[in-house]
């Protein structure tokens, strides 16, 4: 074509055509997934962090809140904390988001012939992977702490599932809140959102100890049906997981064009 | 730039009343350019004249608002993916994974530009070969020093065999050892015909390194040519005179202006006192001789290279209105024994 045509390094050729879209993202995976397991502060602090909240919960609020006849602090706790763990843990997705656009890295992609939702979909594979070891080892940690499984193992493997796949929906909106944020302290900042959520929810009281001009919010919000569809999984009814699913769905729906858009134009 | 292209060369880069704004920031004000195939140019400019915009439109991270931009034939614009494949960026930022090892962070970047993992494995090979990064390669480039981390970036830009790389202020933050193993790397580059497009506001750094100079400011080229042709006007020496006492600098001043029969010039109730000395040393020898006869003692004279100001001030004929002056333009005028020493 030119006469730039000759390559610089015969060793080096020139790729006959752009990646696809599974191998780039297994690239942009790939490093991700690297990054958190040689970095001990991320891998261990999220798993640190985690049993301590759980602990507090379980051992330090626990006693005071009452959640009904026949059931245990500890059994209504845990099934919930496992379902939104990722919601205190994921900050750590947002921050790292950020840190790739103020650092260059992002930069560097996005000048890569590199189909711009294999970004997404890569850093998705890979927090969503950290994000299944939390929960994992939050599991784990309840019961450690005495949480015992109220129906079959068949229920208890349905309801990690669901876990799982809200694992999914909290990385894609962490990943926007990065995309979004300046720099690290404000994706940081931007990522104590997912604690009101959390907070406001049936996750950690009963819904119905809150005082009536809150409860609305605790109720529609997606958290409530999402942690109420995951107890009762485990006790093998499946009421509230239509609507916890359709909630999944519409966040997904609604955040990763947002994050390819976002992409895009970082 | 005017640059005489072969016929039927496709330009390497081709901008029409180039504009890029940013809400209500003009970052690129109507930049005109073309540049053949087959060198190294070097945009020059102050922080904030557009160099930086420039490139990440050249790397289609950021879209123009007006005008045109080709790169090598392709149209930013209408086919950003076609232009993407014939680049490699190296920005401001060192952009490698300080977790994985300089052949890790070679072969990712050569799988994302499409390689097959044989190919990125080779290409990773080779560009360690050709940046003498050998001895760190199989380690994390956390441990890498500052100039040894620039290389890997440098190198990842360069694993998609690119027709055309990009480099944003690559010796920005380094030291002065840093510095030269990176424009060794790059000049072995150029050596080797990669085509490069570079950012600085060290003038020196377009010395050591380019064939073509673009000057910008405020968005738009200012002058242009090959570094020879601007070098007669630009690069002119300077013999700078610091005097013991502020009352001295008029005087001094005309024999400065009588030697080298160019307009010197001083900071108001400054002690220095500077002219364009198109004569270099000789002219030097003279304004000397010149002080002794008239008694006038002075703490320090010298003959320096114009510092990025001075050469504003040449090519625009006024000073520049931001009086930004900043250690980086001192830098570049400090001299040889100093390049770089800022930071």
């Amino acid at each position: 074509m030119t006469v730039t045509e000759a390559l610089a390094n015969p060793a080096i050729g020139r790729p006959a055509r752009a990646p696809g879209v599974v191998p780039a993202a297994r690239q942009v995976a790939l490093r991700a997934l690297r990054k958190y397991i040689r970095t001990p502060s991320l891998c261990i602090m999220a798993i640190v962090q985690s049993a301590l909240f759980l602990f507090s919960f379980r051992y330090v609020f626990g006693g005071a809140i009452q959640v009904g006849p026949g059931l245990s602090y500890v059994d209504f706790l845990v099934p919930s904390y496992v379902a939104t763990i990722v919601l205190f843990t994921g900050g750590g997705i947002a921050v790292a988001v950020a840190e790739d656009k103020t650092q260059g890295f992002t930069d560097r992609l996005l000048s890569l012939p590199v189909p711009r939702y294999a970004l997404v979909l890569g850093r998705t594979l890979a927090d969503s992977t950290t994000n299944v070891w939390s929960i994992l080892t939050t599991a784990a940690f309840g019961f450690l702490f005495g949480f015992r499984l109220p129906g079959s193992w068949l229920d208890g493997l349905a309801a990690f599932g669901l876990c799982v796949l809200y694992a999914v929906v909290f990385t894609v909106v962490f990943i926007v809140m990065g995309l979004f944020a300046a720099n690290a302290q404000a994706a940081q900042g931007m990522s104590l959102i997912a604690f009101v959520f959390a907070f406001l929810s049936s996750a950690y009281v009963p819904a119905t100890s809150m005082p009536g001009w809150l409860q609305p919010f605790s109720k529609y919000q997606p958290i409530t049906p999402m942690v109420d569809a995951v107890r009762s999984l485990l006790t093998g009814s499946a009421s509230d997981v239509g609507l916890a699913l359709a909630w999944s769905v519409l966040l997904i729906l609604v955040f990763t064009p947002v994050a390819v858009f976002r992409y895009r134009r970082a | 730039m005017n640059v005489a292209t072969e016929p039927g060369a496709v330009p390497l880069l081709e901008a029409r009343g180039l504009t890029v704004r940013f809400g209500k920031v003009t970052a690129l004000n109507g930049l005109d350019l073309t540049a053949p195939p087959g060198q190294v140019l070097a945009i020059l400019g102050p922080n904030g004249a557009g160099k930086t915009t420039f490139v990440r439109t050249v790397a289609t991270l950021v879209r123009p608002t007006g005008g045109s931009l080709l790169v090598n034939g392709r149209d930013v614009v209408r086919d950003p993916a076609g232009v993407r494949r014939d680049i490699g960026l190296a920005g401001q930022f060192a952009a490698v994974e300080p977790t994985m090892t300089g052949r890790e962070n070679l072969e990712m970047t050569a799988r994302l530009f499409g390689h097959g993992r044989t190919a990125a494995e080779r290409a990773a090979a080779a560009v360690i070969e050709q940046l003498s990064l050998g001895e760190v390669a199989d380690r994390r480039s956390s441990g890498y020093s500052g100039g040894q981390r620039r290389r890997l970036d440098l190198g990842a830009s360069l694993v998609g065999g690119p027709r055309l790389l990009l480099l944003d202020e690559p010796t920005t933050g380094l030291d002065p050892v840093s510095r030269r193993e990176v424009w060794d790397a790059v000049r072995g580059l150029a050596a080797h015909g990669t085509d490069i497009l570079l950012t600085t506001h060290y003038l020196d750094e377009a010395d050591e390194l380019a064939d073509q100079v673009v000057v910008i400011d405020h968005g738009s080229v200012v002058a242009s040519g090959p570094l020879s042709e601007l070098k007669a006007s630009i690069g002119q020496d300077v013999i700078e005179v610091a005097v013991t006492e502020p009352a001295l600098v008029g005087a001094v001043g005309q024999i400065l202006e009588r030697v080298t029969l160019t307009a010197a010039r001083h900071e108001p109730g400054g002690r220095h006192v500077s002219a364009p000395a198109p004569g270099g040393p000789a002219e030097l020898a003279s304004v000397i001789g010149l002080l002794e006869g008239a008694a006038i003692a002075v703490d320090e004279i010298g003959l320096r290279r114009p510092t990025l100001d001075e050469v504003f001030l040449t090519l625009t004929g006024e000073a520049r209105d931001d009086n930004s002056n900043n250690s980086d333009n001192a830098a570049a005028a400090a001299g040889p024994a100093m390049n770089g020493s800022t930071r």
